[in-house]
């Protein structure tokens, strides 16, 4: 009786295991890196999205067969490239921003490429203009957002600047993400340093600090525990009206609710902005540079650039691709962003994170 | 009294393990417990002990009952069937840990365990780890422990269960020197009743969670009440029958029973003392199917014509060959009619 | 021996030395002065010291409240007693970013503590500790109570008899025997504790930081890899030294137990005193552990008619290409295959460790339990630029997740089973020696009925690690098949109520599958109890 069972225990163990390993073997099979000219391969970030139908569509007009290869976050995901760029894991990276752009560049990630149609791209996100190794693919701002319910009740108005978020109005309102380890946290310091600069960001975030700002770890943690505007962060008893999120959160609380209302529960503080611009280029090394060419070429076509807005949450780069009525509807554009240039960011941002830390932190 | 059990009554899952069971022990006196597994006799121990509570009755020792009272502070001791030394101490670690729970003083401590160690012969052995004992100097050690808190009351659960026969037989003899020696109060449980009958002052046969019968070994021996504690002591022949005057009515044909027997239906049983050989022609007449040599005496197996099987006990030189034809008759002393109705 | 070396040099002790190595040597020169900077700085020293007594507190509360649950699971028999001891394992393999947002409703504002008695530990170290303790209950319960319940009840029972209280009895008897249990069990929560990632993020607040938050921060963030690679081997030597001291207390206390059934030493509670012990540690688990469970399970039907669970199986929403309770299957699939390859690189490594006594092998013994104490942002990235030559280029292949996920899966499985290897009586391998068996037989013979318990406990926890595992899953490039807690964290990542409310149901879902697991392992333990 307890051989039979045991037989039984081990064949059944065994099956499983194989049944495992065949059926995992199975959805990769031909997992060559890029190798044969014929597959074209994406490497990004976790965030990253599409449309299915649009990709196709691509791979028939161009005969290249798209493989996406996803993991880590935006900063995790530059990092591994660069990590391998000797050896890529494909021909074209998508998804570094202006943050983390001079760590791209200086390291040699890239190769230069002016993609078809680039003229159609606006001058001000072409921040590589000169040797063409990124090319800019999607904007989107960092903007602190607001609970429209908690304004309207208390009959106040909602700030609509930096300097107002130092009012004592504003008091222990706003709930921001940190700096070091939140890509929105870096952003709105960022924003805070554009603004202000390099002598003047230090002593707005003292008013800030001593205004009420409340700093949690991650835009999870800010947006649905302590923000009160989303759905979530009610339920857990978020008490702070004000959060540091995306001008494009309005439109996503319309889109991903159940039913949809009919307008947008919170709204944008639309001079609090920092502009975020995702780049993609061609990886030096790639093995199948003409395929990746192709793809991102692909990337700032028409047809991709207005896929991609109720996707990702982001705004297109490319004149004349229109932007969902959605955003239109529940989210107003940013008022001109705060921008910085790459360069700056990359010399600076260590000291400002190291300085913002000490100052707010501790 | 120093134990005294009423009604003593545990039930697992409903049925009865020990069904109203009243027992005594008086000091200094050694009881053996005497049953087939499953008869409860284990459970007995572990009431006293205090390690099982009761569903109904109650114990008492030195007349205090010990309801309420936990198993350390009774004062009793139990040795275990298999031991139970503590593997992660030596010897004499697993010695003193009674005394040391008490409270002893180390100088103490190492005096009782010299003094144990050497009252169960094993000087020296203080600092052997228990995993490498044999299976004697274990039941010695367990002893020794067992001892060494000055148990008022000592219980055995299968002392020498696990031990060879010759190891066993000397070892009863020595617990029963060092019992009398000490003025031990033994209750002590066991299936062996040549272990009983060896070491007890008195016997308790168990049965189904019931006392079956209780006395000296002799009595027991000489008189079982019923064909239950009959078979229990190894008396195979046992039959319905039913008496008429002096003579029964068997299975084997008309048998003697001794003066004064309870007339009617009942359970006979014969010895094999009570079973004499004699010529083909004088008596019952049987096949030999087998011998087994007893030491002192050979047990003959027969075979009647259409009955069942007799035992016989007789003298080396006279035992026949298996396969001989040999007559049987009964001697009425070596008989005697059972209590508790026809057999089952 | 042989395999388990090769597996822990080639997907362990590689990658990470690659990814150290290129951290300290810039340009071809080593830049050992990094080492003294890095542990010069005054923050990393206050990190270091955090890291070290949160671990201690946190390991030591696990073992204080664990311990009583261990019993009771061991040695009482009571309804619903399987079913319990899957549900406590549960937490272990939500992904931490869930488990913060549950506890928040625990002890956070507007929280049920704050509700009570207006306590909030959120931010504070409380918070913290009371989380790994919710993590790492079953891992104590789990260890502990599986020696426990092969305990012989009868031990402490002697003890009674020579005028030992219940409680000098235990200590002086049971505790000894446990030792060795606890003590694995103790440092797998030390080590779990100390390399806490998520719940010191999320419960913490930004103003704690554990040394694997900094080594994440250099890694990903800021990308200094010098600073992460001395941070590497700050935690590397501080591992060591954990498992060194673990290794010297444990082989000091290992004896042959005898162990005995399971099945005979569980019973129904008796007296006030048991049924009081059974009503606290029921109340713990339920206040501790089911009700933070409670929350998720309460969020993710806050949509009418099942609203969020439907949406799962919708593939429109484009965060995925496909639909999301896909990741269901890519979970059990991963996990399955980790399995496999824990069981047979722990299971080798166990039996080989307690066959042979060398120091080498002693050695081997430690170093199998550094991947819990390594980040696995070092490992996922070491992999990346270790293995990335054929024919070892796995960077895009499927297996090497359930790589990385059988490499935290090991050190539970030799973990689980050396303890009940060790206890089984050399006697017994020497019979079947004598009989003809090779050592394979007799491994296959005697070692394995008296350890298939011990070895499913290990199945289990393996399973259980692999569905959970994020960090280094969520690390590994791969096609788009996302594991359930990949699919969490994208889902929590956007706005919106039906993405959060998905993000809960998904969990739900985690929780439903690893419990399920657990279950039917459980079941096959208890078909098995007769044979030995």
């Amino acid at each position: 009786m307890g051989i039979t069972k045991t037989k039984k225990a081990t064949v059944l163990a065994v099956g499983l295991g194989l049944l495992t390993l065949s059926a995992c073997g199975s959805t990769d099979s031909g997992s060559g890196s890029g190798g044969d000219s014929k597959t074209v391969t994406l490497v990004s970030h976790g965030s990253f999205a599409y449309s299915k139908d649009v990709l196709k569509a691509f791979e028939k007009e161009s005969g290249y067969k798209v493989k996406v290869l996803k993991s880590g976050d935006a900063g995790q995901a530059v990092n591994q490239a660069i990590l391998t760029k000797d050896n890529p894991q494909g021909d074209v990276f998508f998804g570094v921003d202006n943050t983390l752009l001079s760590r791209a560049l200086d390291n040699g990630l890239f190769q230069p490429y002016e993609a078809k149609g680039l003229d159609k791209v606006g001058a001000a996100y072409q921040l590589d203009k000169d040797e063409h190794r990124v090319t800019p693919i999607d904007s989107g701002d960092i903007c602190v957002n607001y609970d429209k319910a908690y304004f309207s009740e208390k009959k106040i108005e909602p700030p609509r600047s930096f300097d107002d978020l130092i009012k004592p109005e504003y008091k222990d309102l706003l709930v921001t993400e940190n700096a070091s380890t939140s890509s929105p946290g870096l952003g709105f310091v960022l924003g805070t340093a554009a603004k202000y600069g390099d002598d003047g960001w230090a002593s707005y975030w003292e008013k800030l600090k001593a205004n009420g700002v409340k700093v949690v770890d991650g835009w999870e943690q800010a947006y649905y525990q302590e923000f009160s505007g989303s759905t979530d962060g009610k339920k857990a008893g978020g008490d702070r009206p004000l959060v540091v999120s995306y001008a494009s959160s309005p439109p996503a609380e319309v889109v991903y609710a159940d039913p949809r209302p009919k307008t947008a529960p919170t709204g944008v503080a639309t001079g609090t902005c920092f502009r975020q611009i995702e780049f993609a280029g061609l990886l030096s090394n790639a093995k199948n540079a003409e395929g990746g060419k192709a793809l991102v070429d692909f990337l700032i076509s028409k047809k991709f650039q207005e896929d991609m807005p109720l996707n990702m949450f982001v705004y297109p780069v490319v004149e004349g691709a229109s932007v969902p009525v959605e955003f239109t509807e529940y989210g107003p554009a940013a008022k001109d962003p705060e921008t910085m240039a790459p360069k700056k960011i990359a010399e600076n941002r260590d000291q400002w994170v190291k300085s913002w830390t000490s100052l707010v932190l501790k | 009294m120093l134990l005294r059990l009423e009604d003593a009554t545990v039930r697992f899952d409903g049925r009865p393990v020990l069904d109203a069971v009243g027992l005594e022990v008086a000091e200094h006196e050694i009881v053996c417990v005497l049953g087939p597994s499953g008869s409860g006799k284990s459970t007995l121990l572990r009431v006293v002990a205090g390690l099982q509570p009761l569903d109904g009755g109650r114990v008492s020792l030195d007349g205090h009952d010990q309801s309420g009272v936990p198993a350390h502070k009774r004062g009793v001791g139990l040795m275990f069937q298999d031991h139970q030394l503590f593997p992660q101490r030596d010897v004499a670690g697993n010695v003193a840990f009674g005394p040391r729970m008490r409270g002893a003083a180390k100088a103490e401590r190492a005096v009782r365990v010299k003094e144990l160690l050497e009252l169960v012969g094993l000087p020296g052995a203080a600092r052997r780890r228990v995993g490498e004992l044999s299976g004697g100097e274990q039941q010695r050690v367990a002893l020794a422990r067992a001892l060494a808190p000055r148990p008022r009351l000592l219980m055995l659960d299968e002392p020498l269960g696990q031990l060879d026969r010759s190891l066993r037989e000397r070892l009863v003899v020595e617990l029963q020197e060092l019992f009398g020696e000490l003025g031990t109060t033994v209750l002590a449980v066991t299936h062996d009743q040549g272990e009983a009958f060896a070491l007890a002052d008195r016997v308790v046969v168990m049965r189904d969670g019931r006392i079956a019968q209780s006395g000296t070994p002799l009595d027991v021996w000489q008189r079982p009440v019923d064909e239950f504690v009959a078979r229990f002591l190894g008396f195979d022949n046992v039959v319905d029958a039913t008496v008429t005057g002096q003579a029964a009515d068997t299975p084997w044909g008309k048998v003697p029973v001794p003066e004064g027997s309870a007339q009617g239906a009942c359970a006979l049983l014969v010895r094999p003392a009570g079973v004499r050989l004699v010529d083909v022609a004088d008596g019952l007449r049987c096949t030999v199917a087998a011998r087994t040599f007893r030491g002192t005496h050979v047990a003959v197996h027969l075979q009647p014509g259409g009955a069942p099987r007799l035992e016989a006990a007789c003298a080396l030189r006279d035992a026949p060959e298996p396969g001989d034809e040999v007559g049987v008759c009964f001697d009425a002393a070596e008989i005697m009619v059972l209590g508790g109705g026809p057999a089952a | 021996m042989a395999l388990p070396v090769a597996f822990f040099g080639v997907f362990f002790a590689y990658p990470v030395a690659a990814i150290v190595v290129r951290g300290l040597k810039l340009d071809g020169v080593w830049q050992f002065g990094r080492i003294g900077e890095v542990l010069g700085d005054s923050g990393i020293r206050h990190v270091l010291w955090f890291t070290t007594w949160q671990a201690l507190v946190s390991t030591a509360l696990t073992l204080l409240i664990a311990l009583p649950g261990a019993y009771v699971f061991a040695r009482f028999d009571f309804r619903g007693k399987e079913i319990l001891r899957a549900v406590v394992t549960v937490p272990f393999v939500l992904p931490t970013v869930v488990v913060g947002t549950a506890f928040l409703a625990l002890v956070g504002h507007g929280g049920l503590f704050d509700e009570l008695w207006g306590v909030r530990l959120d931010t504070t170290v409380w918070a913290i500790l009371l989380a790994h303790v919710f993590f790492n209950y079953a891992v104590v319960v789990r260890t502990v109570g599986g020696l426990w319940a092969q305990l012989d009840p009868r031990q402490e029972e002697a003890a009674r008899m020579l005028g030992a209280s219940p409680s000098a009895a235990w200590r002086r008897v049971t505790l000894p025997a446990l030792a060795p249990a606890v003590a694995a069990a103790a440092l797998m929560v030390f080590l779990f504790t100390f390399t806490s990632f998520g719940v010191v993020q999320i419960l913490g607040g930004p103003t704690f930081s554990t040394l694997e938050v900094e080594i994440y921060r250099q890694t990903s963030e800021i990308f200094d890899l010098a600073t992460a690679a001395v941070l590497t081997i700050v935690q590397f030597v501080a591992v060591g030294l954990i498992l060194a001291l673990h290794a010297w207390t444990v082989r000091r206390r290992e004896t042959a137990l005898r162990l005995v059934d399971p099945s005979l030493t569980a019973r129904r509670p008796r007296g006030a005193g048991q049924w009081a012990l059974l009503g606290a540690v029921l109340a713990t688990v339920v206040v501790l552990i089911l009700l933070p469970l409670g929350v998720l399970v309460e969020r993710s039907l806050d949509a009418p008619g099942f609203g969020y669970y439907k949406a799962l199986t919708s593939d429109d929403s484009g965060i995925f290409l496909v639909a999301p309770i896909e990741a269901v299957g890519n979970s059990l699939k991963y996990a399955g295959a980790a399995t496999v390859i824990a069981l047979l690189i722990g299971g080798l490594a166990a039996a080989a460790l307690t066959r042979r006594a060398g120091r080498l092998v002693r050695g081997f013994d430690a170093l199998l339990m550094l991947p819990l104490g390594v980040s696995a942002v070092t490992v996922g990235f070491g992999f990346l630029i270790a293995l990335d030559e054929p024919p070892l280029d796995l960077r895009s292949s499927w297996i090497l997740v359930p790589l990385a996920q059988a490499l935290v899966g090991v050190p539970f499985v030799v973990r689980t089973m050396l303890p009940v290897l060790r206890a089984v009586d050399e006697r017994l391998r020497e019979a079947a020696a004598v009989l003809g068996a090779s050592p394979w037989r007799v491994w296959r013979e005697v070692d394995l009925p008296m350890v298939r318990r011990a070895l499913l406990v290990a199945a289990g926890f393996a399973f259980a690690v692999s569905l959970g595992e994020f960090g280094a899953t969520v690390f590994i490039a791969r096609a788009d098949n996302p594991t359930l807690p990949v699919a969490v964290a994208r889902l929590l990542g956007r706005p919106g109520a039906l993405n959060y409310g998905q993000a809960m149901a998904l969990s739900t879902i985690l929780m439903v599958v690893c419990a399920v697991a657990l279950l039917v392992l459980e079941r096959l333990r208890t078909d098995r109890t007769g044979e030995f």
